[in-house]
C-alpha cells in the first residue's frame, strides 16, 4: 500500500533544549483514518507542525505521497489541509471571507471558492452565520469553521488536531459522520484527539507518542486485542450475596447492587455472566469500567 | 500565485475599509486642523516660503505625511494582528511564497496610503486650489514613499511583541523625522549645520520631490531625491524577505 505520510527519524529539539520529538518513524497509508495519540506535551502538535511546514525539524525527513518535504514544500502544502488545535483565524473577519481567503492562498479562484465555501458552510451548519464575524461564534462553531477552512482547497490529506474539543455531542456525531464520508471518498485523515472513544470509533490505524517517542504504531483492532485485562462493572436487580466467586477473576462489591470484576486473561465476558448466573445473580446491566483503548493508552504511556 | 497575491491585497483593502472610521476619518480631520491653524491662521503672518504662499507650501508635506503614516500603520497593525491572533498561520500552511506575502502586505499599505492620501487631497481642495506641477513626479514619489514605509511597518511588525512596540516607531521616529524633513519649512532657511543634518533624513528627499511635483519648487536634484527612497526600498525589502524566510518571530525555533 502506498504511503501518504512517512517520517524517518524525525527529531525536534526546541531552542530551549526541550526534546519534543526523538527520532520518530511514522507511516500512514493512503486513504487511512489514522489516530495520533499522546498525552499533553507528547509531541503530537510538534509533529503536525513539522508535517505542515509550520515548524522546522532538527533532523530526519518527512515524505508526503512519496515527495520529500524539503524539496517539494509547496507541492506538499497543496496536498494537506490542517485544522489546528488553537483557533487561528482573524476573529474580526466574516466567516465566509475566512474560507474564501484561505482558498485564495491555495490558488483557488474566488468564483470557485465561493461555491466551495457555500457547500462547506451548509455542511457545517454555519450558512446562516456566514456574514457574522468569527468572534461571535461559539467554541463548537469555531471548530467547525476551522474544519471547513481546512477543506477549502480539497486536500488529499486532512490533519485534524483535536477537532471535536468543545463540540457538543450532537454536532460531534455529525462531524464524525462527515469525516467518515470524506475518508470513504479517499481523503487520508490523521486525527489527534483526547477523546479515545473517538479514535477507537473512527480510526483504522494508530500511533501513540509518549515524551516525543513513538511507543506504539499498529492496526487499531490488533492493538485492542492486546487489551487483555478489562474491568467490568456489573449491576444486579437483586441484592448481591457476600461471597461472589468467578474463576480467574477478582471480584469486588461496590454496593448492594454493583459488582466490579477484574476480568482474567482466559476468561470471557460470557464466562463471567454464566458464573454469576450460577450464583443466582441476575445481571441487569454490564459495562466496561474503562475504555479499552484508554487502558492500553495509559499502560503504554505509563 | 497571483490569486494568492490578489487575495491578500483584497483582504487588506477590505480590512481598512471596514474600519474607515479609524483609518480614513482621523487623517482627514487632522489635515483640516493643520490647514486651519498653520495655513489659515498663521500662514498669513508667515508670508511666503520659497516664493509661494505658506498655505500652498505646506500642502504637499501634509499629504505626504498622511501617506507615510497610513502606509506604515497599515502593514504594522495588520501584520502584527495576524501574528497576535495566529491567523498568519493561514498563510504559512499555504503554498504562497514569502515574497508574494510580502508584496501583498506592501500593496495593502500602498492602497491605504493612496486612499487616505486621496481623501486628504480632496479635503485640501476645499482650502486651496490644487493644480499639480507634474503628476508623474507626484505619483512616482507617492509610490516610492508608500512602498518604503509599508516595508518599514512590516519589519516593525515582525519584531513587535506587544501593542506598545507597534506605536513606538511611528510616534518617536516617524513623526519627528517627518516634521524635521521640511514639512513646514524649506531647509534653505536652516543654518548650514542643520541643513547638512537634514540631508541624512530620507523623508527630506521624498518631501522635496513631492513638493516639486506639486508646486514646481525643490531643493535637491530629482535623481537624488528618487535614489534615496529607491535604495531604502531595496534594503528594507531584502531585510523583510530575509525575516520572512527565516520565520523570525513567526515560527517557533
Amino acid at each position: 500500500m502506498a504511503l501518504a505520510l512517512s517520517t524517518e527519524k524525525l527529531t525536534k529539539t526546541y531552542s530551549n533544549q526541550l526534546k519534543a520529538l526523538v527520532g520518530i518513524n511514522l507511516k500512514v497509508e493512503k486513504g487511512d483514518f489514522f489516530a495520533l495519540l499522546g498525552s499533553n506535551g507528547a509531541g503530537k502538535t510538534t509533529a503536525i507542525g513539522i508535517i505542515c511546514g509550520l515548524l522546522k525539524s532538527t533532523s530526519g525527513s518527512v515524505e508526503i505521497n512519496g515527495l520529500d518535504q524539503k524539496t517539494n514544500v509547496n507541492k506538499i502544502k497543496r496536498m494537506i489541509g490542517l485544522m489546528p488545535q488553537e483557533f487561528n483565524f482573524n476573529p474580526h473577519e466574516p466567516n465566509v471571507e475566512i474560507l474564501i481567503n484561505q482558498a485564495g492562498y491555495f490558488g483557488v479562484p474566488r468564483s470557485e471558492a465561493i461555491i466551495q465555501a457555500e457547500k462547506l458552510l451548509k455542511k457545517m451548519e454555519l450558512w446562516d452565520r456566514r456574514f457574522d464575524i468569527a468572534q461571535s461564534l461559539s467554541g463548537g462553531m469555531k471548530r467547525r469553521l476551522m474544519l471547513a477552512r481546512a477543506l477549502m482547497h480539497k486536500p488529499e490529506i486532512l490533519i485534524l488536531d483535536e477537532p471535536t474539543a468543545g463540540v457538543d455531542v450532537e454536532i460531534r456525531q455529525s462531524m464524525w459522520l462527515y469525516l467518515k464520508q470524506l475518508n470513504k471518498e479517499g481523503v487520508t485523515i490523521i486525527l489527534t484527539t483526547h477523546y479515545l472513544e473517538e479514535a477507537e470509533s473512527l480510526c483504522r490505524n494508530i500511533a501513540i507518542l509518549d515524551k516525543g517517542e513513538l511507543v506504539e504504531q499498529s492496526n487499531m483492532k490488533k492493538l485492542l486485542l492486546k487489551a487483555k485485562h478489562q474491568v467490568l462493572i456489573i449491576e444486579s436487580i437483586d441484592k448481591l450475596p457476600e461471597n461472589i466467586v468467578v474463576e480467574n477473576c477478582d471480584c469486588e462489591i461496590l454496593d448492594d447492587h454493583t459488582l466490579q470484576v477484574f476480568q482474567g486473561e482466559s476468561t470471557s465476558i460470557s464466562d463471567v455472566v454464566v458464573a454469576l448466573s450460577a450464583q443466582n445473580i441476575n445481571v441487569s446491566h454490564l459495562r466496561s469500567a474503562q475504555n479499552r483503548l484508554e487502558a492500553l493508552f495509559l499502560s503504554l504511556t505509563n | 500565485m497571483w490569486i494568492a497575491y490578489k487575495t491578500i491585497v483584497f483582504k487588506e483593502v477590505r480590512r481598512f475599509a471596514r474600519i474607515w472610521i479609524q483609518t480614513i476619518i482621523p487623517p482627514v480631520i487632522t489635515t483640516s486642523l493643520y490647514l486651519l491653524i498653520f495655513g489659515g491662521l498663521m500662514g498669513s503672518r508667515i508670508g511666503q516660503m520659497q516664493g509661494v504662499d505658506y498655505l500652498h507650501f505646506i500642502v504637499p508635506g501634509i499629504i505626504l505625511m498622511t501617506v507615510i503614516m497610513q502606509s506604515y500603520a497599515n502593514t504594522v497593525s495588520s501584520f502584527f494582528m495576524a501574528k497576535y491572533n495566529n491567523s498568519f498561520e493561514e498563510l504559512l500552511v499555504s503554498p504562497t511564497p514569502n515574497w508574494i506575502i510580502l508584496m501583498g502586505y506592501i500593496s495593502g499599505g500602498v492602497s491605504r496610503g493612496f486612499c487616505v492620501g486621496l481623501a486628504v487631497t480632496f479635503t485640501i481642495s476645499f482650502f486651496v486650489e490644487i493644480r499639480p506641477y507634474s503628476l508623474s513626479i507626484l505619483m512616482a514619489t507617492f509610490f516610492l514613499t508608500s512602498i518604503m514605509f509599508s516595508l518599514a511597518g512590516f519589519i516593525n511588525a515582525v519584531f513587535a511583541r506587544t501593542f506598545d512596540d507597534i506605536s513606538i516607531i511611528p510616534n518617536f521616529v516617524l513623526l519627528p523625522l517627518t516634521y524635521l524633513g521640511g514639512m513646514f519649512y524649506s531647509i534653505d532657511i536652516l543654518p548650514s549645520f542643520w541643513r547638512g543634518l537634514s540631508s541624512f533624513n530620507p523623508i527630506f528627499y521624498m518631501m522635496d520631490s513631492f513638493r516639486l511635483g506639486f508646486l514646481g519648487i525643490g531643493s535637491v536634484e530629482l535623481w537624488k531625491a528618487f535614489m534615496v527612497p529607491l535604495l531604502m526600498i531595496l534594503l528594507l525589502a531584502l531585510i523583510a524577505n530575509y525575516l520572512l524566510n527565516r520565520g523570525v518571530s513567526m515560527k517557533t525555533e
